[in-house]
């Protein structure tokens, strides 16, 4: 899909497993609140129109009381713990809580810098290698250690995150600096890297194509142009684009 | 003070209130209130990090000069005391005793701030600086505000002992003798907190 | 013997007429005086961070373009030859979003409204510790200047976010020592207030006033009152600890092995950022009801006077009003459930969210309820309390999706939330504020403010507020990220940033709604209609109970209140407004024709 497609004035194209659970409930929300506030103003607009003062008529007297106010209330607290208990807790547990086993897995680890996504790959082996921050410098971002043999496979990227269509993939989120937050509108991810923290958060692409990754969290004066790009590739490209780079690296 | 005077900040009024009790004690259980979440905010982030964060390496007893600190949460509780006796004596009309008991609690407070002056360069060399890890940043911010508040105490406390010099109080009218008491008293809690807090666990 | 003890006690206010110039309208310890001076500061502190927002609107609709008229005259550092940098973008939105909450909103709804008023309404001569209230709006403006001046530091004033987060705020330019310094100032201030707000409620209430008779609005300073002396010490604690950070290398917020800038930090360590964010959010939401809970009393004031009956269900709102006080501490962490919290935690602050969201409707509702029934007179402050009933309904409404924790992951930092919170604390408290100063002017300087213009102020606002933010909920929905420099950076910003120049033409429009607000403002200070003593026929003791402008001591000798605060349009009593404080023999008698009220 082009941006044109997948970006637009409401919600954008749901390019992951989950973003149509949870565009779902953002359309319940929506019309509730939208009933709610319809019936409020409906109420209130009758109201000025047949209680505006007219000579003669007075107001009425009352101090009624607690039952019928409660009516709406009930109806609204009904629907936010069906909202919770029903409906939200299970989504928020699949997306948040539930996490794809390593091994069926695409894993990278992604660490943020002001401004940049740093995209570790661990490589074949399936490890990452060790890091050192007394190792950073321009032709290595993430301070990688190449005296660790868990590190000779590993692929670093900047700003371009290559995933495979068909599997999901597993990300362990961390920052160098200060605080960013790893946003992919088109997949519905969201989660603050927090320095000194590794937390993990998961995705399946359901198309291939470029989805952009914005940083959601003010992270210094570059914060707006701290972007880069999800490229969900098929399978077979996404093992091609590996071996080049393996490749690559090896030359050096 | 100029011919117009509006009731000083804990002054008390001799109109009735609307609860029964003054509005300076009432104001000062408030503001106390809002200092025990000042402290707690504190304490709960000491809380958090020290069960929390792999780095909070706490100093030995040895650095940290156990036995002088005991010394000195005793010369703070000697001092509630003394503020306790202090606030009887005027109610009991004994301006003489609450001048010295209010002297001793004066003398207790600077004790304890002298203490507090030989135990900063102390630890500085035993090399827990403000920066040196978590335990040197939370025991100097703690203690260092606790201080602060200990000094308010005191010439608060000084205060109220130059006013009793002069005779200014008596048992119809030693409010200000009791709102020191509470604001001293607040303080001594609070070193009694923190004292276990930062020396013994 | 000098001092206190021979002074005249209650008599010192009558005793004392004769004040110099600077006694008694610049240090003064009049709560009426004080409460003025808050008002104008406020109203001052509004205007320039309005202004800033203004500049920050018109780069996001025209990036990259030379910011028209103040573009000249800003110095290189921020904006060199007059377009503005990123830097000084970013330290516009925190010194908007600062000024904006703790020196506009919350100084006009709680220190200048509740000084003024809440004394006056439960019958007191003044409040119970006049000279900490005057220092209390000295200390605050003190705090407003240092904040205000920090643009001069070097590297510019805070840029950080309103919010501060660490460890972005312990490493940025000393702005943010500046930052912290004010916050200290203006936390002092308004501690202060609080405990001179509830002292003065709870122990100075005139005979007869029980705590049912209290009108809505001492309710909900009282309860402010409570949140601000329980929250604001713990973002004092915070900011002590980020200060030490700051200052002197200390380690609360430093994780280990941080580098800054491609060098490490000197500290080894340790700390937690999510640390700040709790004590910051432990302050910052109950400080979103601060912002809040005034307004609701103003609103209710109102709309009881416009509506002429007995607001509805005056219990229940006094009892939400508590559970709003209550819960207000316990969702704090619903800012931060994407901060990689344990999600068991975040389960727990979900339905602590919906629960606050209750009494919140609640208070919607009786409000809304009160309509039915009364005669409704459409004033200029009635306009603005009427209004605030759906506007703020659709803040409210658009909180659900951000409470919940599914769909939040989403709205999180989009600019839903911008539109949220602007649609409660706008169109919500601001327009209630403007009810209040609408209110409440005649009785202030007993002079009326302009209908006409009053109510051309009214609809130009209120269409200006939804055009700057309606759009931001649909740029939200889209995915538009909030503190953004130049939204053409982004991709899927793209489609919709021609709402941008919507919502950047609706500010001016907001702007241009001003100043018939500003000149009505002065002009009827001095050449507005003269006030009766009841304004707006009103029965709480402000309104009733003394004159217009109330003069030194507001009443003349103790009152005995009668009755709960809101009897309007009583059977069997003469006038379609009981006061609070008239004996009841007085009142009965043939309902007479009402003169028609004026507007």
């Amino acid at each position: 899909m082009t941006p044109d497609q997948l970006y637009g004035w409401w919600l954008p194209a749901r390019a992951s497993t989950y973003a149509a659970d949870l565009d779902r409930q953002l359309d319940v929300f929506h019309v509730a609140m939208g009933l709610i506030f319809v019936c409020w103003g409906a109420f209130m607009i009758y109201c000025l129109i047949r209680y505006r003062a007219r000579p003669g008529v007075p107001a009425v007297y009352s101090h009624t009381g607690i039952v019928k106010s409660m009516i709406p209330d009930g109806i609204v607290l009904a629907f936010e713990l069906f909202m919770i208990f029903v409906i939200g807790l299970p989504v928020w547990a699949h997306v948040m809580e539930t996490f794809p086993e390593e091994k069926k897995a695409n894993v990278a680890a992604v660490i943020a810098q002001q401004f940049a996504w740093n995209i570790h790959y661990p490589g074949p082996d399936g490890l990452f290698g060790r890091r050192d921050i007394k190792l950073i410098s321009s032709g290595n971002p993430i301070g990688l250690d190449d005296a660790d043999p868990a590190a000779k496979d590993d692929l670093v990227s900047v700003n371009q995150f290559h995933v495979p269509l068909g599997k999901p993939t597993l990300v362990y989120l961390s920052s160098m600096d200060v605080i960013h937050s790893f946003n992919v509108p088109a997949f519905r991810t969201k989660q603050d890297a927090t320095p000194g923290m590794r937390v993990r958060i998961w995705f399946e692409p359901i198309m291939t194509g470029t989805f952009e990754i914005a940083c959601a969290q003010l992270c210094g004066l570059g914060h707006y142009r701290m972007r880069g790009d999800v490229i969900v590739h098929t399978q077979e490209e996404f093992d091609a684009w590996l071996a080049k780079k393996q490749a690559e690296k090896a030359e050096l | 003070m100029s011919s117009y005077s509006t009731p000083w900040i804990l002054e008390s009024s001799d109109e009735p209130t609307s609860t029964g009790v003054p509005h300076g004690k009432l104001g000062m259980w408030v503001f106390l209130a809002s200092e025990v979440m000042l402290f707690g905010s504190l304490i709960s982030s000491y809380i958090v990090l020290r069960l929390g964060s792999p780095l909070f390496i706490v100093p030995s007893h040895e650095m940290l000069s156990v036995p002088v600190a005991f010394v000195n949460t005793l010369v703070l509780i000697v001092s509630s005391v003394t503020m306790v006796l202090a606030l009887a004596s005027i109610q009991q009309d004994n301006p003489k005793g609450m001048i010295w008991y209010l002297a001793a609690t004066i003398a207790c407070g600077l004790i304890f701030l002298t203490v507090k002056c030989w135990e900063y360069p102390h630890k500085w060399h035993e090399g827990i600086t403000i920066s040196s890890g978590l335990y040197g940043s939370f025991y100097f911010t703690m203690t260092g505000l606790h201080g602060i508040h200990v000094l308010g105490g005191v010439l608060f406390n000084l205060y109220i002992l130059v006013r009793g010099l002069k005779g200014h109080w008596s048992p119809r009218r030693c409010e200000r003798v009791e709102y020191a008491g509470i604001y001293w008293h607040f303080v001594d809690l609070v070193w009694v907190v923190l004292f276990p807090l930062l020396y013994l666990l | 013997m000098e001092g206190v003890a021979v002074h005249p006690k209650a008599g010192a206010h009558e005793t004392h007429p004769e004040l110099s110039f600077v006694r008694k309208y610049i240090f003064s310890t009049d709560h009426k005086v004080i409460g003025i001076q808050y008002m104008i500061t406020s109203l001052l502190f509004l205007l320039s961070g309005f202004t800033m927002m203004l500049l920050m609107r018109w780069q996001l609709a025209y990036p990259g373009h030379v910011l028209p008229i103040i573009g000249r005259f800003l110095p290189d550092t921020m904006a060199p030859g007059g377009v503005m940098l990123p830097e000084f973008y970013n330290q516009l939105g925190a010194m908007h979003g600062t000024i904006m909450v703790f020196l506009g909103v919350v100084p006009l709804g709680v220190s200048a409204f509740g000084n003024f008023v809440l004394p006056l309404q439960i019958g007191a001569k003044d409040m119970a510790f006049p000279f900490l209230n005057m220092l209390s709006y000295w200390i605050f403006l003190v705090g407003g200047i240092l904040m205000l001046s920090s643009f001069a530091m070097p590297g510019g004033a805070a840029q950080s976010g309103w919010t501060s987060y660490s460890p972005l705020a312990d490493l940025a330019p000393p702005g943010q020592t500046m930052w912290l310094i004010a916050m200290t100032f203006i936390i002092t201030s308004s501690l202060f207030g609080a405990i001179n707000f509830i002292t003065t409620t709870m122990n100075m209430r005139a005979k007869g006033m029980t705590w049912m008779r209290l009108p809505f609005f001492v309710w909900c300073q009282f309860v402010t009152a409570i949140l601000l002396v329980l929250a604001f010490p713990v973002l004092q604690g915070g900011a002590i600890l980020q200060l030490m950070d700051r200052v002197a290398k200390a380690n609360f917020f430093i994780p280990a092995n941080l580098i800054f800038g491609g060098v490490p930090v000197e500290q080894p360590g340790g700390g937690n950022p999510l640390l700040w964010q709790h004590l910051f959010w432990f302050l910052a939401h109950p400080e979103v009801y601060v912002l809040l809970l005034p307004e609701f009393g103003i609103v209710a004031e109102v709309l009881a006077n416009g509506t002429r009956k007995p607001l509805f269900g005056f219990k229940e709102l006094v009892i939400s009003l508590c559970s709003i006080g209550v819960l207000s501490f316990i969702v704090w962490a619903h800012h931060m459930f994407l901060s990689g919290m344990r999600t068991d935690v975040t389960k727990f602050f979900t339905v602590t969210t919906m629960l606050i969201s209750i009494p919140s409707v609640m208070v919607l509702t009786c409000f809304l309820l009160s309509l039915r029934g009364g005669s409704i007179h459409f004033t200029t402050p009635m306009l603005f309390a009427i209004a605030f009933l759906p506007l703020f309904g659709i803040g409210g409404l658009t909180g659900l999706p951000l409470g919940f924790t599914p769909t939040d992951i989403y709205l999180h930092d989009t600019l839903y939330v911008i539109g949220h919170f602007h649609y409660v604390v706008v169109t919500g408290s601001l327009i209630a504020l403007f009810a209040g100063i609408y209110y409440w002017f005649p009785k202030m300087f007993g002079r009326r403010m302009n209908v006409f213009w009053g109510k051309v102020h009214f609809w130009v606002s209120v269409i200006a507020m939804n055009g700057i933010f309606f759009p931001m909920l649909i740029q939200g929905m889209a995915g538009v990220l909030r503190r953004q420099y130049d939204p053409t950076a982004q991709v899927h910003n793209l489609p919709s940033l021609g709402l941008n120049k919507v919502m950047t033409w609706s500010a001016i429009l907001l702007a241009v709604a001003q100043i018939p607000f500003i000149l009505n403002f002065f002009i009827s200070l001095f050449k507005g209609e003269k006030s009766t003593d009841n304004p707006w026929n009103a029965t709480t003791l402000d309104m009733a109970a003394c004159p217009s402008p109330p003069p030194h001591g507001n009443f003349a000798g103790d009152l005995t209140v009668h009755r709960g605060p809101y009897e309007y349009s009583v059977p069997g009593h003469k006038t379609d407004w009981s006061p609070q404080h008239v004996p009841e023999d007085q009142l009965t008698g043939r309902m007479q024709q009402q003169p028609a009220q004026q507007e």
